[in-house]
């Protein structure tokens, strides 16, 4: 998944305030501490009126002097210190071409002396986006790019466990893209051909080319185990999921509608929803004793009480497999999810990213395929999903929205300018998905290492005397470090995540960011790693575990 | 059931008119709002085209695109460097930078294709601006560009003035999901379509008159529709005027590379450099590559901003149109590669000067004078003394039958919310000569059924 840096570390940059106020809010607060002791003082009805007119008066002085002194800053704005710093994040080949630099400073060849005015106006999203201190998630991600693991270079790094990145596959991808890349995308080289760009430079559909979605639905049912057909025609495809969600957010809810989410769920919704669709989410809350699981009744509840607050629920975002946990929501839970929606009449958007990279027993069953088997009110449901997870192709850019609704179809397409795939991936990728042989070898030797990755990172938290809810699809373990916390809260549990993050050198993800109700819980990543990694892994953190056995 | 799987013919959407589902399930405002304008004449030409297209061989009496600003006169310098320089488009085993290309998607973008971009930036303005590669945040377009700047610029409500004539994508770009409006600067052919401190002033003060909080200005630079650029002295004009206001200046200069002449192209980056980047935080300039290299298809936008805060939420904020990394692997040593560059920016100017003369003369032969121009992928041509009347109605009455009897898909001025009808905008970039050819001798031959059809008709040079 992208990366976000939810906010600015603490910094020296003033607040953006409009210019017109911008003195009276400071005056407007002294003026008070003197009228109301003053209007004491002074009683009776002249009293009254010099109550009245001396505070009148001495504001007025006020505003003027404050107007003479209002001091014209000329020092440039310092840097932002952005959790931009950290950046390429996830490699364990040490030192990258691209150099991460510490703190990255603007360009000193534009020094800017601000105006006297102050600046101009900038719209309530910024401080939205860079507002507070950095999340856990920023920090981690932060500390794992100035110094990142490598096991012979930089055998004591910080190793990234906090971002879903598939590595364990990456060799089958990179051979193929070696030997097909260039004549996939460009035609020539080998058969002759003359190079060409024509098919890729022009303009092309905004929502893809048909191709691609031809592809694509092919794709998404063999890694659904055919278990259903998709229908190109009911395919748009933008560049990434992260766009998908925001334009389904765009389409199915006006701004300060909210959608329902069941918790915990992948922190980066808030942003998707949330920043520039001004969608709300209201969290739907599981609990470890269900093992996190969805109930219909949570909804409800949810439902009601947003209700009660005026706000209209337009949605459910449903993740399946979800992350963090990594459950498979069952036959049952979608039955009745549809259900709710219908009475409700309300949208689902079902998150299916990681749908190819299920690695237990349990199967997988589509949105799609319910839908498919009964005559379920189908305009309301639509399907993300994307390359990202399954293909190990996060750096293409590839999404999908998939819908039965007409009209989100024709609204969604047309908001795909915005966020089109790249001509030359998308034909790189009709190759790439088009070669069947190389797909179903993929998506087998895939599922099989992520299961053995899966198992035996279980098993050494298990040893540790952690344990993790049974996921069966999806990057992730979900651990239940309760035990080693000093204080049952989110304070408790984000000195633990410190303790692991600076300390142990691991970064995982407390369950605070996934909006977790209960302490405690963490997301570990287990794809970035290779199984020598492991012990490593492991051995970090029962060095922190033994100084974090409370008594309970 | 499972349904059949059912192909469709893949056709760009015109004029879909959305209307509420009859399953009851509600949409939002956005989605069936028609703020995308594609049921404008802008757009239903192009479906008249998609119908029946041109082609030499195969159909010489279709529609020829004209209303599409697409660069085609320079693929062959893409294609040569593409051919020499296999490593770009592709990952030899071993290469590590595999693993960053496939795998990274930060939003920062490669750097290098950053630097390059930046690079690129300095070389089309002549060396005579800097550009940071710290500032240029990567979109998937200047589409996206344009509309992130307005997210980011302005409250839903609030206002952007825009100059007219503009390109009409404006209006679905910066309006449809931002919320934001836009209050026209009217410019007037009296003085080739120049912005003048009057016409900023007039706007800003429809604007307040509305009571809408303007926040910012927003130019092309070189302009679309007209083909021209802005002479310095109005780009100090507007920055004096956005100064003044204490609101901001988005100056898209996507057009940069396709000036015929390179030293007539001053950039807002000099007038700012000049000034010592005083009180440069108000500035920020949107650029991509579709124009100049003629890659829309790539999908490559930027902006580059002044301002530290925007920098920082545009990039973040870019999570939603990120550029594919191997795009940008891909371009990143083409335009890093200065020789090619260097050569690139020279041929393609004077490829496009060339083709813009032919059609002007074509024109002027015809009896059709066209604004100045020295810039773009179009001219803007004045057919105003054709008009039986001089209303939009009268210029829609004459863009008609340039659509279905010439079968010329032009752009009429009504559509870029021209104050004076009867211009059009005419693309010349994106056919062979050959076809650019076809073209002007269907123009002129309907210029001479009018004449024989009206007589002594004047047509007054510009």
């Amino acid at each position: 998944m992208t990366r976000t840096r939810f906010a600015l570390t603490g910094t020296s940059e003033q607040d953006t305030k409009p210019t017109t106020t911008s003195s009276r809010g400071e005056g407007g607060g002294t003026v008070m501490r003197i009228i109301v002791p003053l209007q004491g003082v002074v009683q009776g009805r002249g009293g009254l009126f010099l109550g009245s007119v001396i505070p009148c008066a001495l504001f007025y002085f006020l505003q003027l002097y404050l107007k003479r002194h209002r001091s014209a800053p000329s020092t440039p704005p310092p840097p932002p210190k952005d959790a931009a710093a950290s950046y390429p994040p996830s490699s364990s080949e040490g030192q990258l071409p691209e150099v991460s630099v510490l703190t990255r400073s603007f360009s000193r060849i534009h020094p800017s002396p601000k105006s006297p005015g102050g600046p101009a106006y900038v719209s309530s999203r910024v401080s939205l986006v860079l507002k507070g201190g950095d999340s856990p998630y920023d920090i981690g991600l932060r500390k794992v790019s100035e110094d990142p693991y490598h096991e012979a270079g930089n055998p004591d790094g910080v190793i990234q466990l906090g971002l879903a990145e598939n590595k364990l596959s990456l060799d089958l991808v990179r051979d193929w893209l070696a030997e097909n890349a260039r004549e996939a995308m460009l035609g020539g080289g080998r058969s002759g051909e003359e190079l060409n760009i024509d098919g890729i430079a022009s303009y092309q559909p905004f929502d893809g080319l048909m191709e691609l979605k031809v592809a694509v639905a092919e794709f998404m049912s063999q890694v659904m185990e055919k278990a259903v057909s998709f229908n190109p025609s009911q395919i748009v495809l933008t560049a990434g999921a992260t766009p998908a969600i925001e334009i389904l957010s765009f389409c199915l809810a006006d701004t300060g509608n909210a959608f329902l989410v069941p918790t915990p769920y992948y922190p980066c919704f808030d942003r998707d929803v949330k920043w520039r669709a001004g969608v709300e989410i209201i969290p739907v809350p599981c609990r470890s004793g269900d093992n996190f699981s969805l109930s219909i009744t949570a909804l409800d509840r949810a439902f009601n009480q947003a209700k009660k607050r005026g706000t209209k629920v337009r949605g459910i975002i449903i993740s399946n497999p979800s992350n963090p946990v990594g459950n498979l929501l069952n036959r049952e839970t979608l039955y009745g999810l549809l259900d709710f929606a219908r009475e409700k009449n309300i949208h689902i958007v079902s998150n299916e990213i990681f749908a190819g990279s299920t690695h237990g027993n349990k199967e997988f069953v589509s949105m799609a395929e319910i839908i498919d088997l009964e005559d379920f009110d189908r305009n309301r449901v639509h399907i993300v999903y994307g390359l990202s997870k399954d293909l190990s192709l996060p750096g293409f850019r590839v999404g999908v929205i998939y819908s039965f609704n007409e009209n989100v179809l024709a609204a969604a397409k047309k908001l795909t300018r915005f966020s089109s795939i790249s001509a030359p991936s998308q034909r790189l990728l009709i190759s790439m998905l088009s070669d069947a042989k190389f797909i179903q070898q993929f998506i087998d030797i895939n599922r099989g290492r992520l299961r053995g990755m899966y198992v035996k990172f279980v098993a050494g938290l298990k040893q540790l005397g952690i344990e993790c809810i049974e996921s069966n699809g999806g990057f992730y373990c979900w651990a239940d470090m309760r035990g080693l916390i000093r204080s049952y809260s989110e304070k408790g549990e984000l000195e633990l995540w410190d303790k692991l993050l600076n300390v142990a050198k691991v970064n995982v993800t407390p369950g605070s960011c996934c909006h977790c109700i209960e302490p405690g819980w963490f997301r570990f990543c287990f794809t970035t790693l290779t199984e020598k990694d492991i012990p490593v892994v492991m051995e970090r953190i029962r060095k922190i575990s033994e100084t974090c056995k409370y008594p309970s | 059931m499972q349904k059949r799987l059912h192909y469709l013919q893949d056709k760009l959407v015109m004029a879909i008119e959305i209307e509420q589902p009859s399953a009851h399930v509600g949409l939002s405002k956005v989605a069936v709002s028609d703020t995308h304008g594609e049921d404008s004449p802008y757009f239903a030409g192009w479906k008249a085209y998609d119908e029946n297209p041109y082609d030499e061989l195969s159909n010489p009496s279709g529609v020829i695109q004209m209303g599409l600003a697409e660069n085609q006169v320079s693929f062959d310098l893409l294609e040569e460097y593409l051919e020499k320089h296999a490593e770009a488009s592709s990952w030899g085993k071993g290469v590590s930078g595999f693993r960053e290309n496939a795998l990274f998607q930060d939003y920062h973008g490669l750097q290098s294709f950053r630097k390059a971009m930046a690079s690129f930036m300095e070389q089309i303005r002549g060396g005579r601006a800097k550009f940071d590669s710290e500032r240029v945040v990567l979109t998937a377009g200047a589409t996206a560009a344009n509309e992130l700047l307005t997210f980011i610029l302005a409250d839903p409500g609030d206002a952007l003035l825009v100059p007219t004539p503009y390109y009409p994508g404006f209006d679905r770009d910066l309006r449809w999901r931002t919320g934001v409006k836009i209050v026209p600067i009217h410019c007037h052919s009296s003085n080739n379509f120049q912005i003048t401190p009057q016409a900023l002033e007039a706007a800003y003060n429809d604007a307040e008159a509305m009571n809408i909080k303007v926040r910012g200005v927003l130019i092309t630079n070189p302009s679309n529709p007209l083909g021209a650029t802005i002479q310095r002295s109005t780009l100090e004009e507007i920055l004096d005027f956005v100064t003044r206001k204490n609101i901001h200046l988005v100056s898209d200069e996507i057009y940069s590379g396709s000036v015929f002449s390179s030293s007539e192209f001053i950039s807002v980056a000099e007038v700012l450099e000049a000034r010592q980047y005083k009180d440069s935080e108000r500035v920020h300039i949107v650029y991509s590559l579709s124009k100049d290299l003629g890659l829309p298809g790539f999908r490559v936008g930027t902006i580059y901003s002044y301002n530290d805060k925007v920098v920082t939420t545009a990039r973040r904020m870019s999570s939603f149109t990120l550029i594919s990394s191997q795009t940008q692997h891909l371009l990143a040593s083409m335009l890093s590669d200065k020789k090619f560059t260097e050569n690139y920016i020279k041929t393609n100017r004077e490829r496009l000067r060339k083709r813009y003369e032919m059609i002007i003369e074509g024109l002027r032969s015809s009896g059709i004078e066209c604004l100045k121009g020295n810039a773009g992928l179009f001219c803007w041509m004045n057919l105003s003394p054709l008009l039986q009347n001089q209303t939009r109605e009268g210029e829609l009455a004459l863009w008609n039958p340039m659509l279905h009897e010439v079968k010329l898909n032009i752009s009429p001025g009504s559509s870029c919310h021209c104050s004076e009808p009867g211009w059009f905008r005419v693309c010349f970039a994106n056919m062979s000569e050959q076809t650019l050819q076809v073209a002007l001798k269907r123009i002129q031959n309907f210029m001479e059924q009018i004449r024989e059809r009206d007589g002594n008709l004047v047509i007054s040079s510009q």
